[in-house]
C-alpha cells in the first residue's frame, strides 16, 4: 500500500514537471511566426499572393493572379489565409508579395485613432502610415466597406435612412457583428459619441453571413454590420444607412504589396484596379453568392469581359 | 514577448475582475452553460443507456448513434441550428446537447453491462422485481463507470462551451473571439486558461465523485486485490 501510493505521487510529479516543460516551450516566441519561405532564384520570382478568408477578398485575389498569369509571371495562391490580424506579420516578413486590400480597415489596423474618412484622405493617410517595406499600388474605385443595415420595414415604420436618424427611434436598439465590433471605434461608442445614439451589442460571428440576416430578418437584432459589397443586402431588401458624419472611413479596393513587386507587375494590378468598379466588386460578389460560381470561373469571365490582357 | 505570462497576467488584471462582461460574470455564464447542457443531455442519455444496459438489447444502435453523433463537427451543427432557431443561447445549447449525449450514453450502458450478470442473476432468484435490480443492484455497482460517462462528458462540454459566444454574449469564449480579432493574444490565452482551469477543476471534482460511488463492499474487494497486487512486485524483487 505504502509504495503504490508513492508510486502513484511520483507519476504525478512526473506529469506534473513534464507538462510544465512543454507548456514553457510553447509559451516562448511569436505564434504566429512560421518564418519567412525563400523562392528566390532571383531571375523571374514567384509572387505569392494571399487573400483574406472572404470570398469577395478571393475573387479579388483571383483576378491578380490571373491577370499576372496571363503575362508569364509564376505566381503561388495562398488563399483563405483568415482574418487581418493573422496574414498582416506575414506580409511585413516577405512570405507573402501581393494581397487585396481594403483602405480604411487597413489605416484603422495601424492608425486606431485616425480622423481620415474620404477616400482620398485615407488612402494618403495609409500611404504613409505602412512599415517599411510595404507599400499600396493604385486604389481601385470599387469599395467594400463596413455599413450598418436594417430592414426595410424598420426602415419605413421609424422613418430611418441615415445613422443620425437613429437618435429618434425610442425603441431599444441592438446591434448584431463580429465580437471585434465591440471594441472598433465605429462600434457601440462611436455610434454614442458621433451620432448619440444608444445601442446594446450582440456578437454575431459570421461577418454578417447568414446568422446575421437571420437575427436581423427575425428582429432579433435592430441593426447589422454588413460589408457594402454583399450581395445579400439587395437581396434581402435591407437599406444601407447613410453615414452623413463619417463614422466608417471609405474603404477603397488597393493591393498591398512587398519589395519583390517589380514596376512591371505593379503596372499590370494598376490597370487591373482601375478597371474594377463599384458596381462590379457587387455583381462579382453575386455570383459567387447567388450563383454558387467559383473564384476561378468568376475571375476569368470578368476578366475576358473586360479584354484585359 | 511571452504571450503565455501576458496570459496570467490578463487573469490577474484586477480591471478585468469588474464592469459588465468581467470574468467571474463569464465564468458564471460558462458554468451555467455547461451545466445545464449537461442535465438535458443527462435526462435523454442515461435512462436510455441505462435499459440497453440492463436488458443487453438495442446495444449496436446505440453504438452506431452515438459514433454518428461524435463524428458531427458542433461549429456546423450550431451554425444550423443557429439558421433554425436564430441567435441566443438555443442554438449553442442543443448543438453542446448532441455532443454530450455519446460519452453519456456510452457511460450509463456500460457502467450497467459491467455488472457481473451473476449478480443480477442472483438478485433475480432473491425475488427481486427488475425495477428493484435495476435501481438497488445495476446502478449502485456501474456508478463508478456511469460517473466517468459523466466526467468525460462534462470536460467536453465545458471545452466546447466557448462556442456559445458565437451566438450570444455568453461565456468564456467571448474571450477567445474577441481577443483573436484584435489582436489581444493576453485576453485570447486568458480566456483560453480560464477554460483549462474551469475544465480541469470540474474533471477532479468528477474523479473524487467516481471514487466517493463505489460502493462499500466494492471499495473492501478492491483494496484487498490492491494489497495484493502491491505485494507481488515485493516478492519478485526481494
Amino acid at each position: 500500500m505504502f509504495t503504490a501510493t508513492r508510486g502513484r505521487l511520483g507519476a504525478l510529479a512526473l506529469v506534473a514537471v513534464g507538462a510544465t516543460v512543454a507548456l514553457a516551450g510553447c509559451s516562448s516566441g511569436d505564434p504566429l511566426d512560421s518564418g519567412s519561405s525563400d523562392s528566390g532564384d532571383g531571375s523571374s520570382p514567384t509572387i505569392v499572393i494571399g487573400s483574406q478568408d472572404y470570398y469577395s477578398n478571393e475573387i479579388i485575389a483571383e483576378i491578380y493572379a490571373q491577370a499576372l498569369e496571363a503575362n508569364d509571371i509564376t505566381v503561388d495562391r495562398q488563399f483563405r489565409i483568415g482574418q487581418r490580424e493573422v496574414y498582416i506579420p506575414e506580409i511585413e516578413s516577405g512570405s507573402i508579395d501581393l494581397f487585396p486590400e481594403y483602405t480604411g480597415n487597413l489605416l484603422q489596423f495601424y492608425v486606431p485613432d485616425t480622423t481620415a474618412t474620404t477616400s482620398d484622405d485615407v488612402y494618403a493617410a495609409l500611404s504613409d502610415a505602412l512599415p517599411e517595406g510595404l507599400r499600396v499600388l493604385d486604389q481601385s474605385p470599387a469599395t467594400d466597406q463596413d455599413s450598418y443595415n436594417v430592414t426595410k420595414a424598420f426602415s419605413d415604420a421609424n422613418g430611418v435612412t441615415s445613422l443620425a436618424d437613429l437618435a429618434g427611434v425610442s425603441t431599444p436598439l441592438t446591434l448584431g457583428g463580429n465580437s471585434e465590433l465591440a471594441t472598433r471605434p465605429y462600434g457601440p461608442e462611436g455610434l454614442k459619441s458621433v451620432y448619440g445614439v444608444d445601442v446594446a451589442f450582440t456578437p454575431i460571428e459570421d461577418s454578417g453571413g447568414p446568422l446575421t440576416l437571420k437575427a436581423l430578418v427575425d428582429d432579433q437584432v435592430q441593426l447589422v454590420n454588413i460589408y457594402s459589397a454583399d450581395p445579400n443586402i439587395e437581396a434581402n431588401d435591407l437599406v444601407t444607412l447613410e453615414d452623413p458624419e463619417g463614422l466608417f472611413l471609405a474603404s477603397n479596393v488597393v493591393p498591398v504589396v512587398s519589395d519583390k513587386v517589380t514596376d512591371e507587375i505593379a503596372d499590370i494590378i494598376n490597370t487591373v484596379s482601375a478597371a474594377l468598379t463599384a458596381a462590379d466588386l457587387v455583381s462579382l460578389n453575386g455570383l459567387s453568392v447567388n450563383e454558387q460560381q467559383s473564384a476561378d470561373q468568376i475571375a476569368s469571365d470578368w476578366l475576358a469581359e473586360k479584354a484585359l490582357f | 514577448m511571452n504571450y503565455f505570462i501576458d496570459g496570467f497576467a490578463w487573469i490577474l488584471d484586477p480591471a478585468n475582475w469588474t464592469g459588465p462582461g468581467n470574468i467571474a460574470q463569464r465564468l458564471g455564464e460558462h458554468l451555467a452553460v455547461a451545466a445545464s447542457v449537461l442535465v438535458i443531455a443527462a435526462v435523454i442519455a442515461l435512462p436510455v443507456g441505462a435499459l440497453i444496459g440492463h436488458t443487453g438489447k438495442g446495444r449496436e444502435i446505440a453504438v452506431m448513434v452515438s459514433g454518428g453523433l461524435r463524428a458531427l463537427p458542433t461549429l456546423g451543427v450550431l451554425t444550423l441550428f443557429g439558421l433554425w432557431l436564430g441567435i441566443g443561447l438555443a442554438a449553442p445549447v442543443l448543438a453542446l446537447v448532441i455532443l454530450a449525449i455519446p460519452p453519456l450514453l456510452a457511460g450509463a450502458y456500460a457502467g450497467f453491462e459491467s455488472v457481473d450478470r451473476r449478480t443480477v442473476d442472483a438478485a433475480r432468484a432473491m425475488g427481486m422485481r427488475e425495477i428493484q435490480i435495476v435501481g438497488g443492484v445495476e446502478l449502485p455497482l456501474g456508478m463508478p463507470i456511469l460517473v466517468g460517462g459523466i466526467r468525460s462528458a462534462s470536460v467536453q462540454i465545458i471545452a466546447t462551451a466557448t462556442l456559445a459566444a458565437y451566438l450570444a454574449d455568453e461565456g468564456l469564449g467571448r474571450y477567445i473571439f474577441e481577443g483573436l480579432k484584435t489582436r489581444d493574444y493576453a485576453e485570447m490565452l486568458g480566456g483560453s486558461i480560464l477554460v483549462i482551469a474551469l475544465a480541469l477543476a470540474v474533471d477532479g471534482c468528477f474523479a473524487i465523485l467516481q471514487r466517493v460511488v463505489v460502493p462499500a463492499g466494492v471499495r473492501a474487494t478492491r483494496s484487498r486485490e490492491l494489497r495484493s497486487r502491491s505485494s507481488r512486485p515485493r516478492t519478485a524483487t526481494g
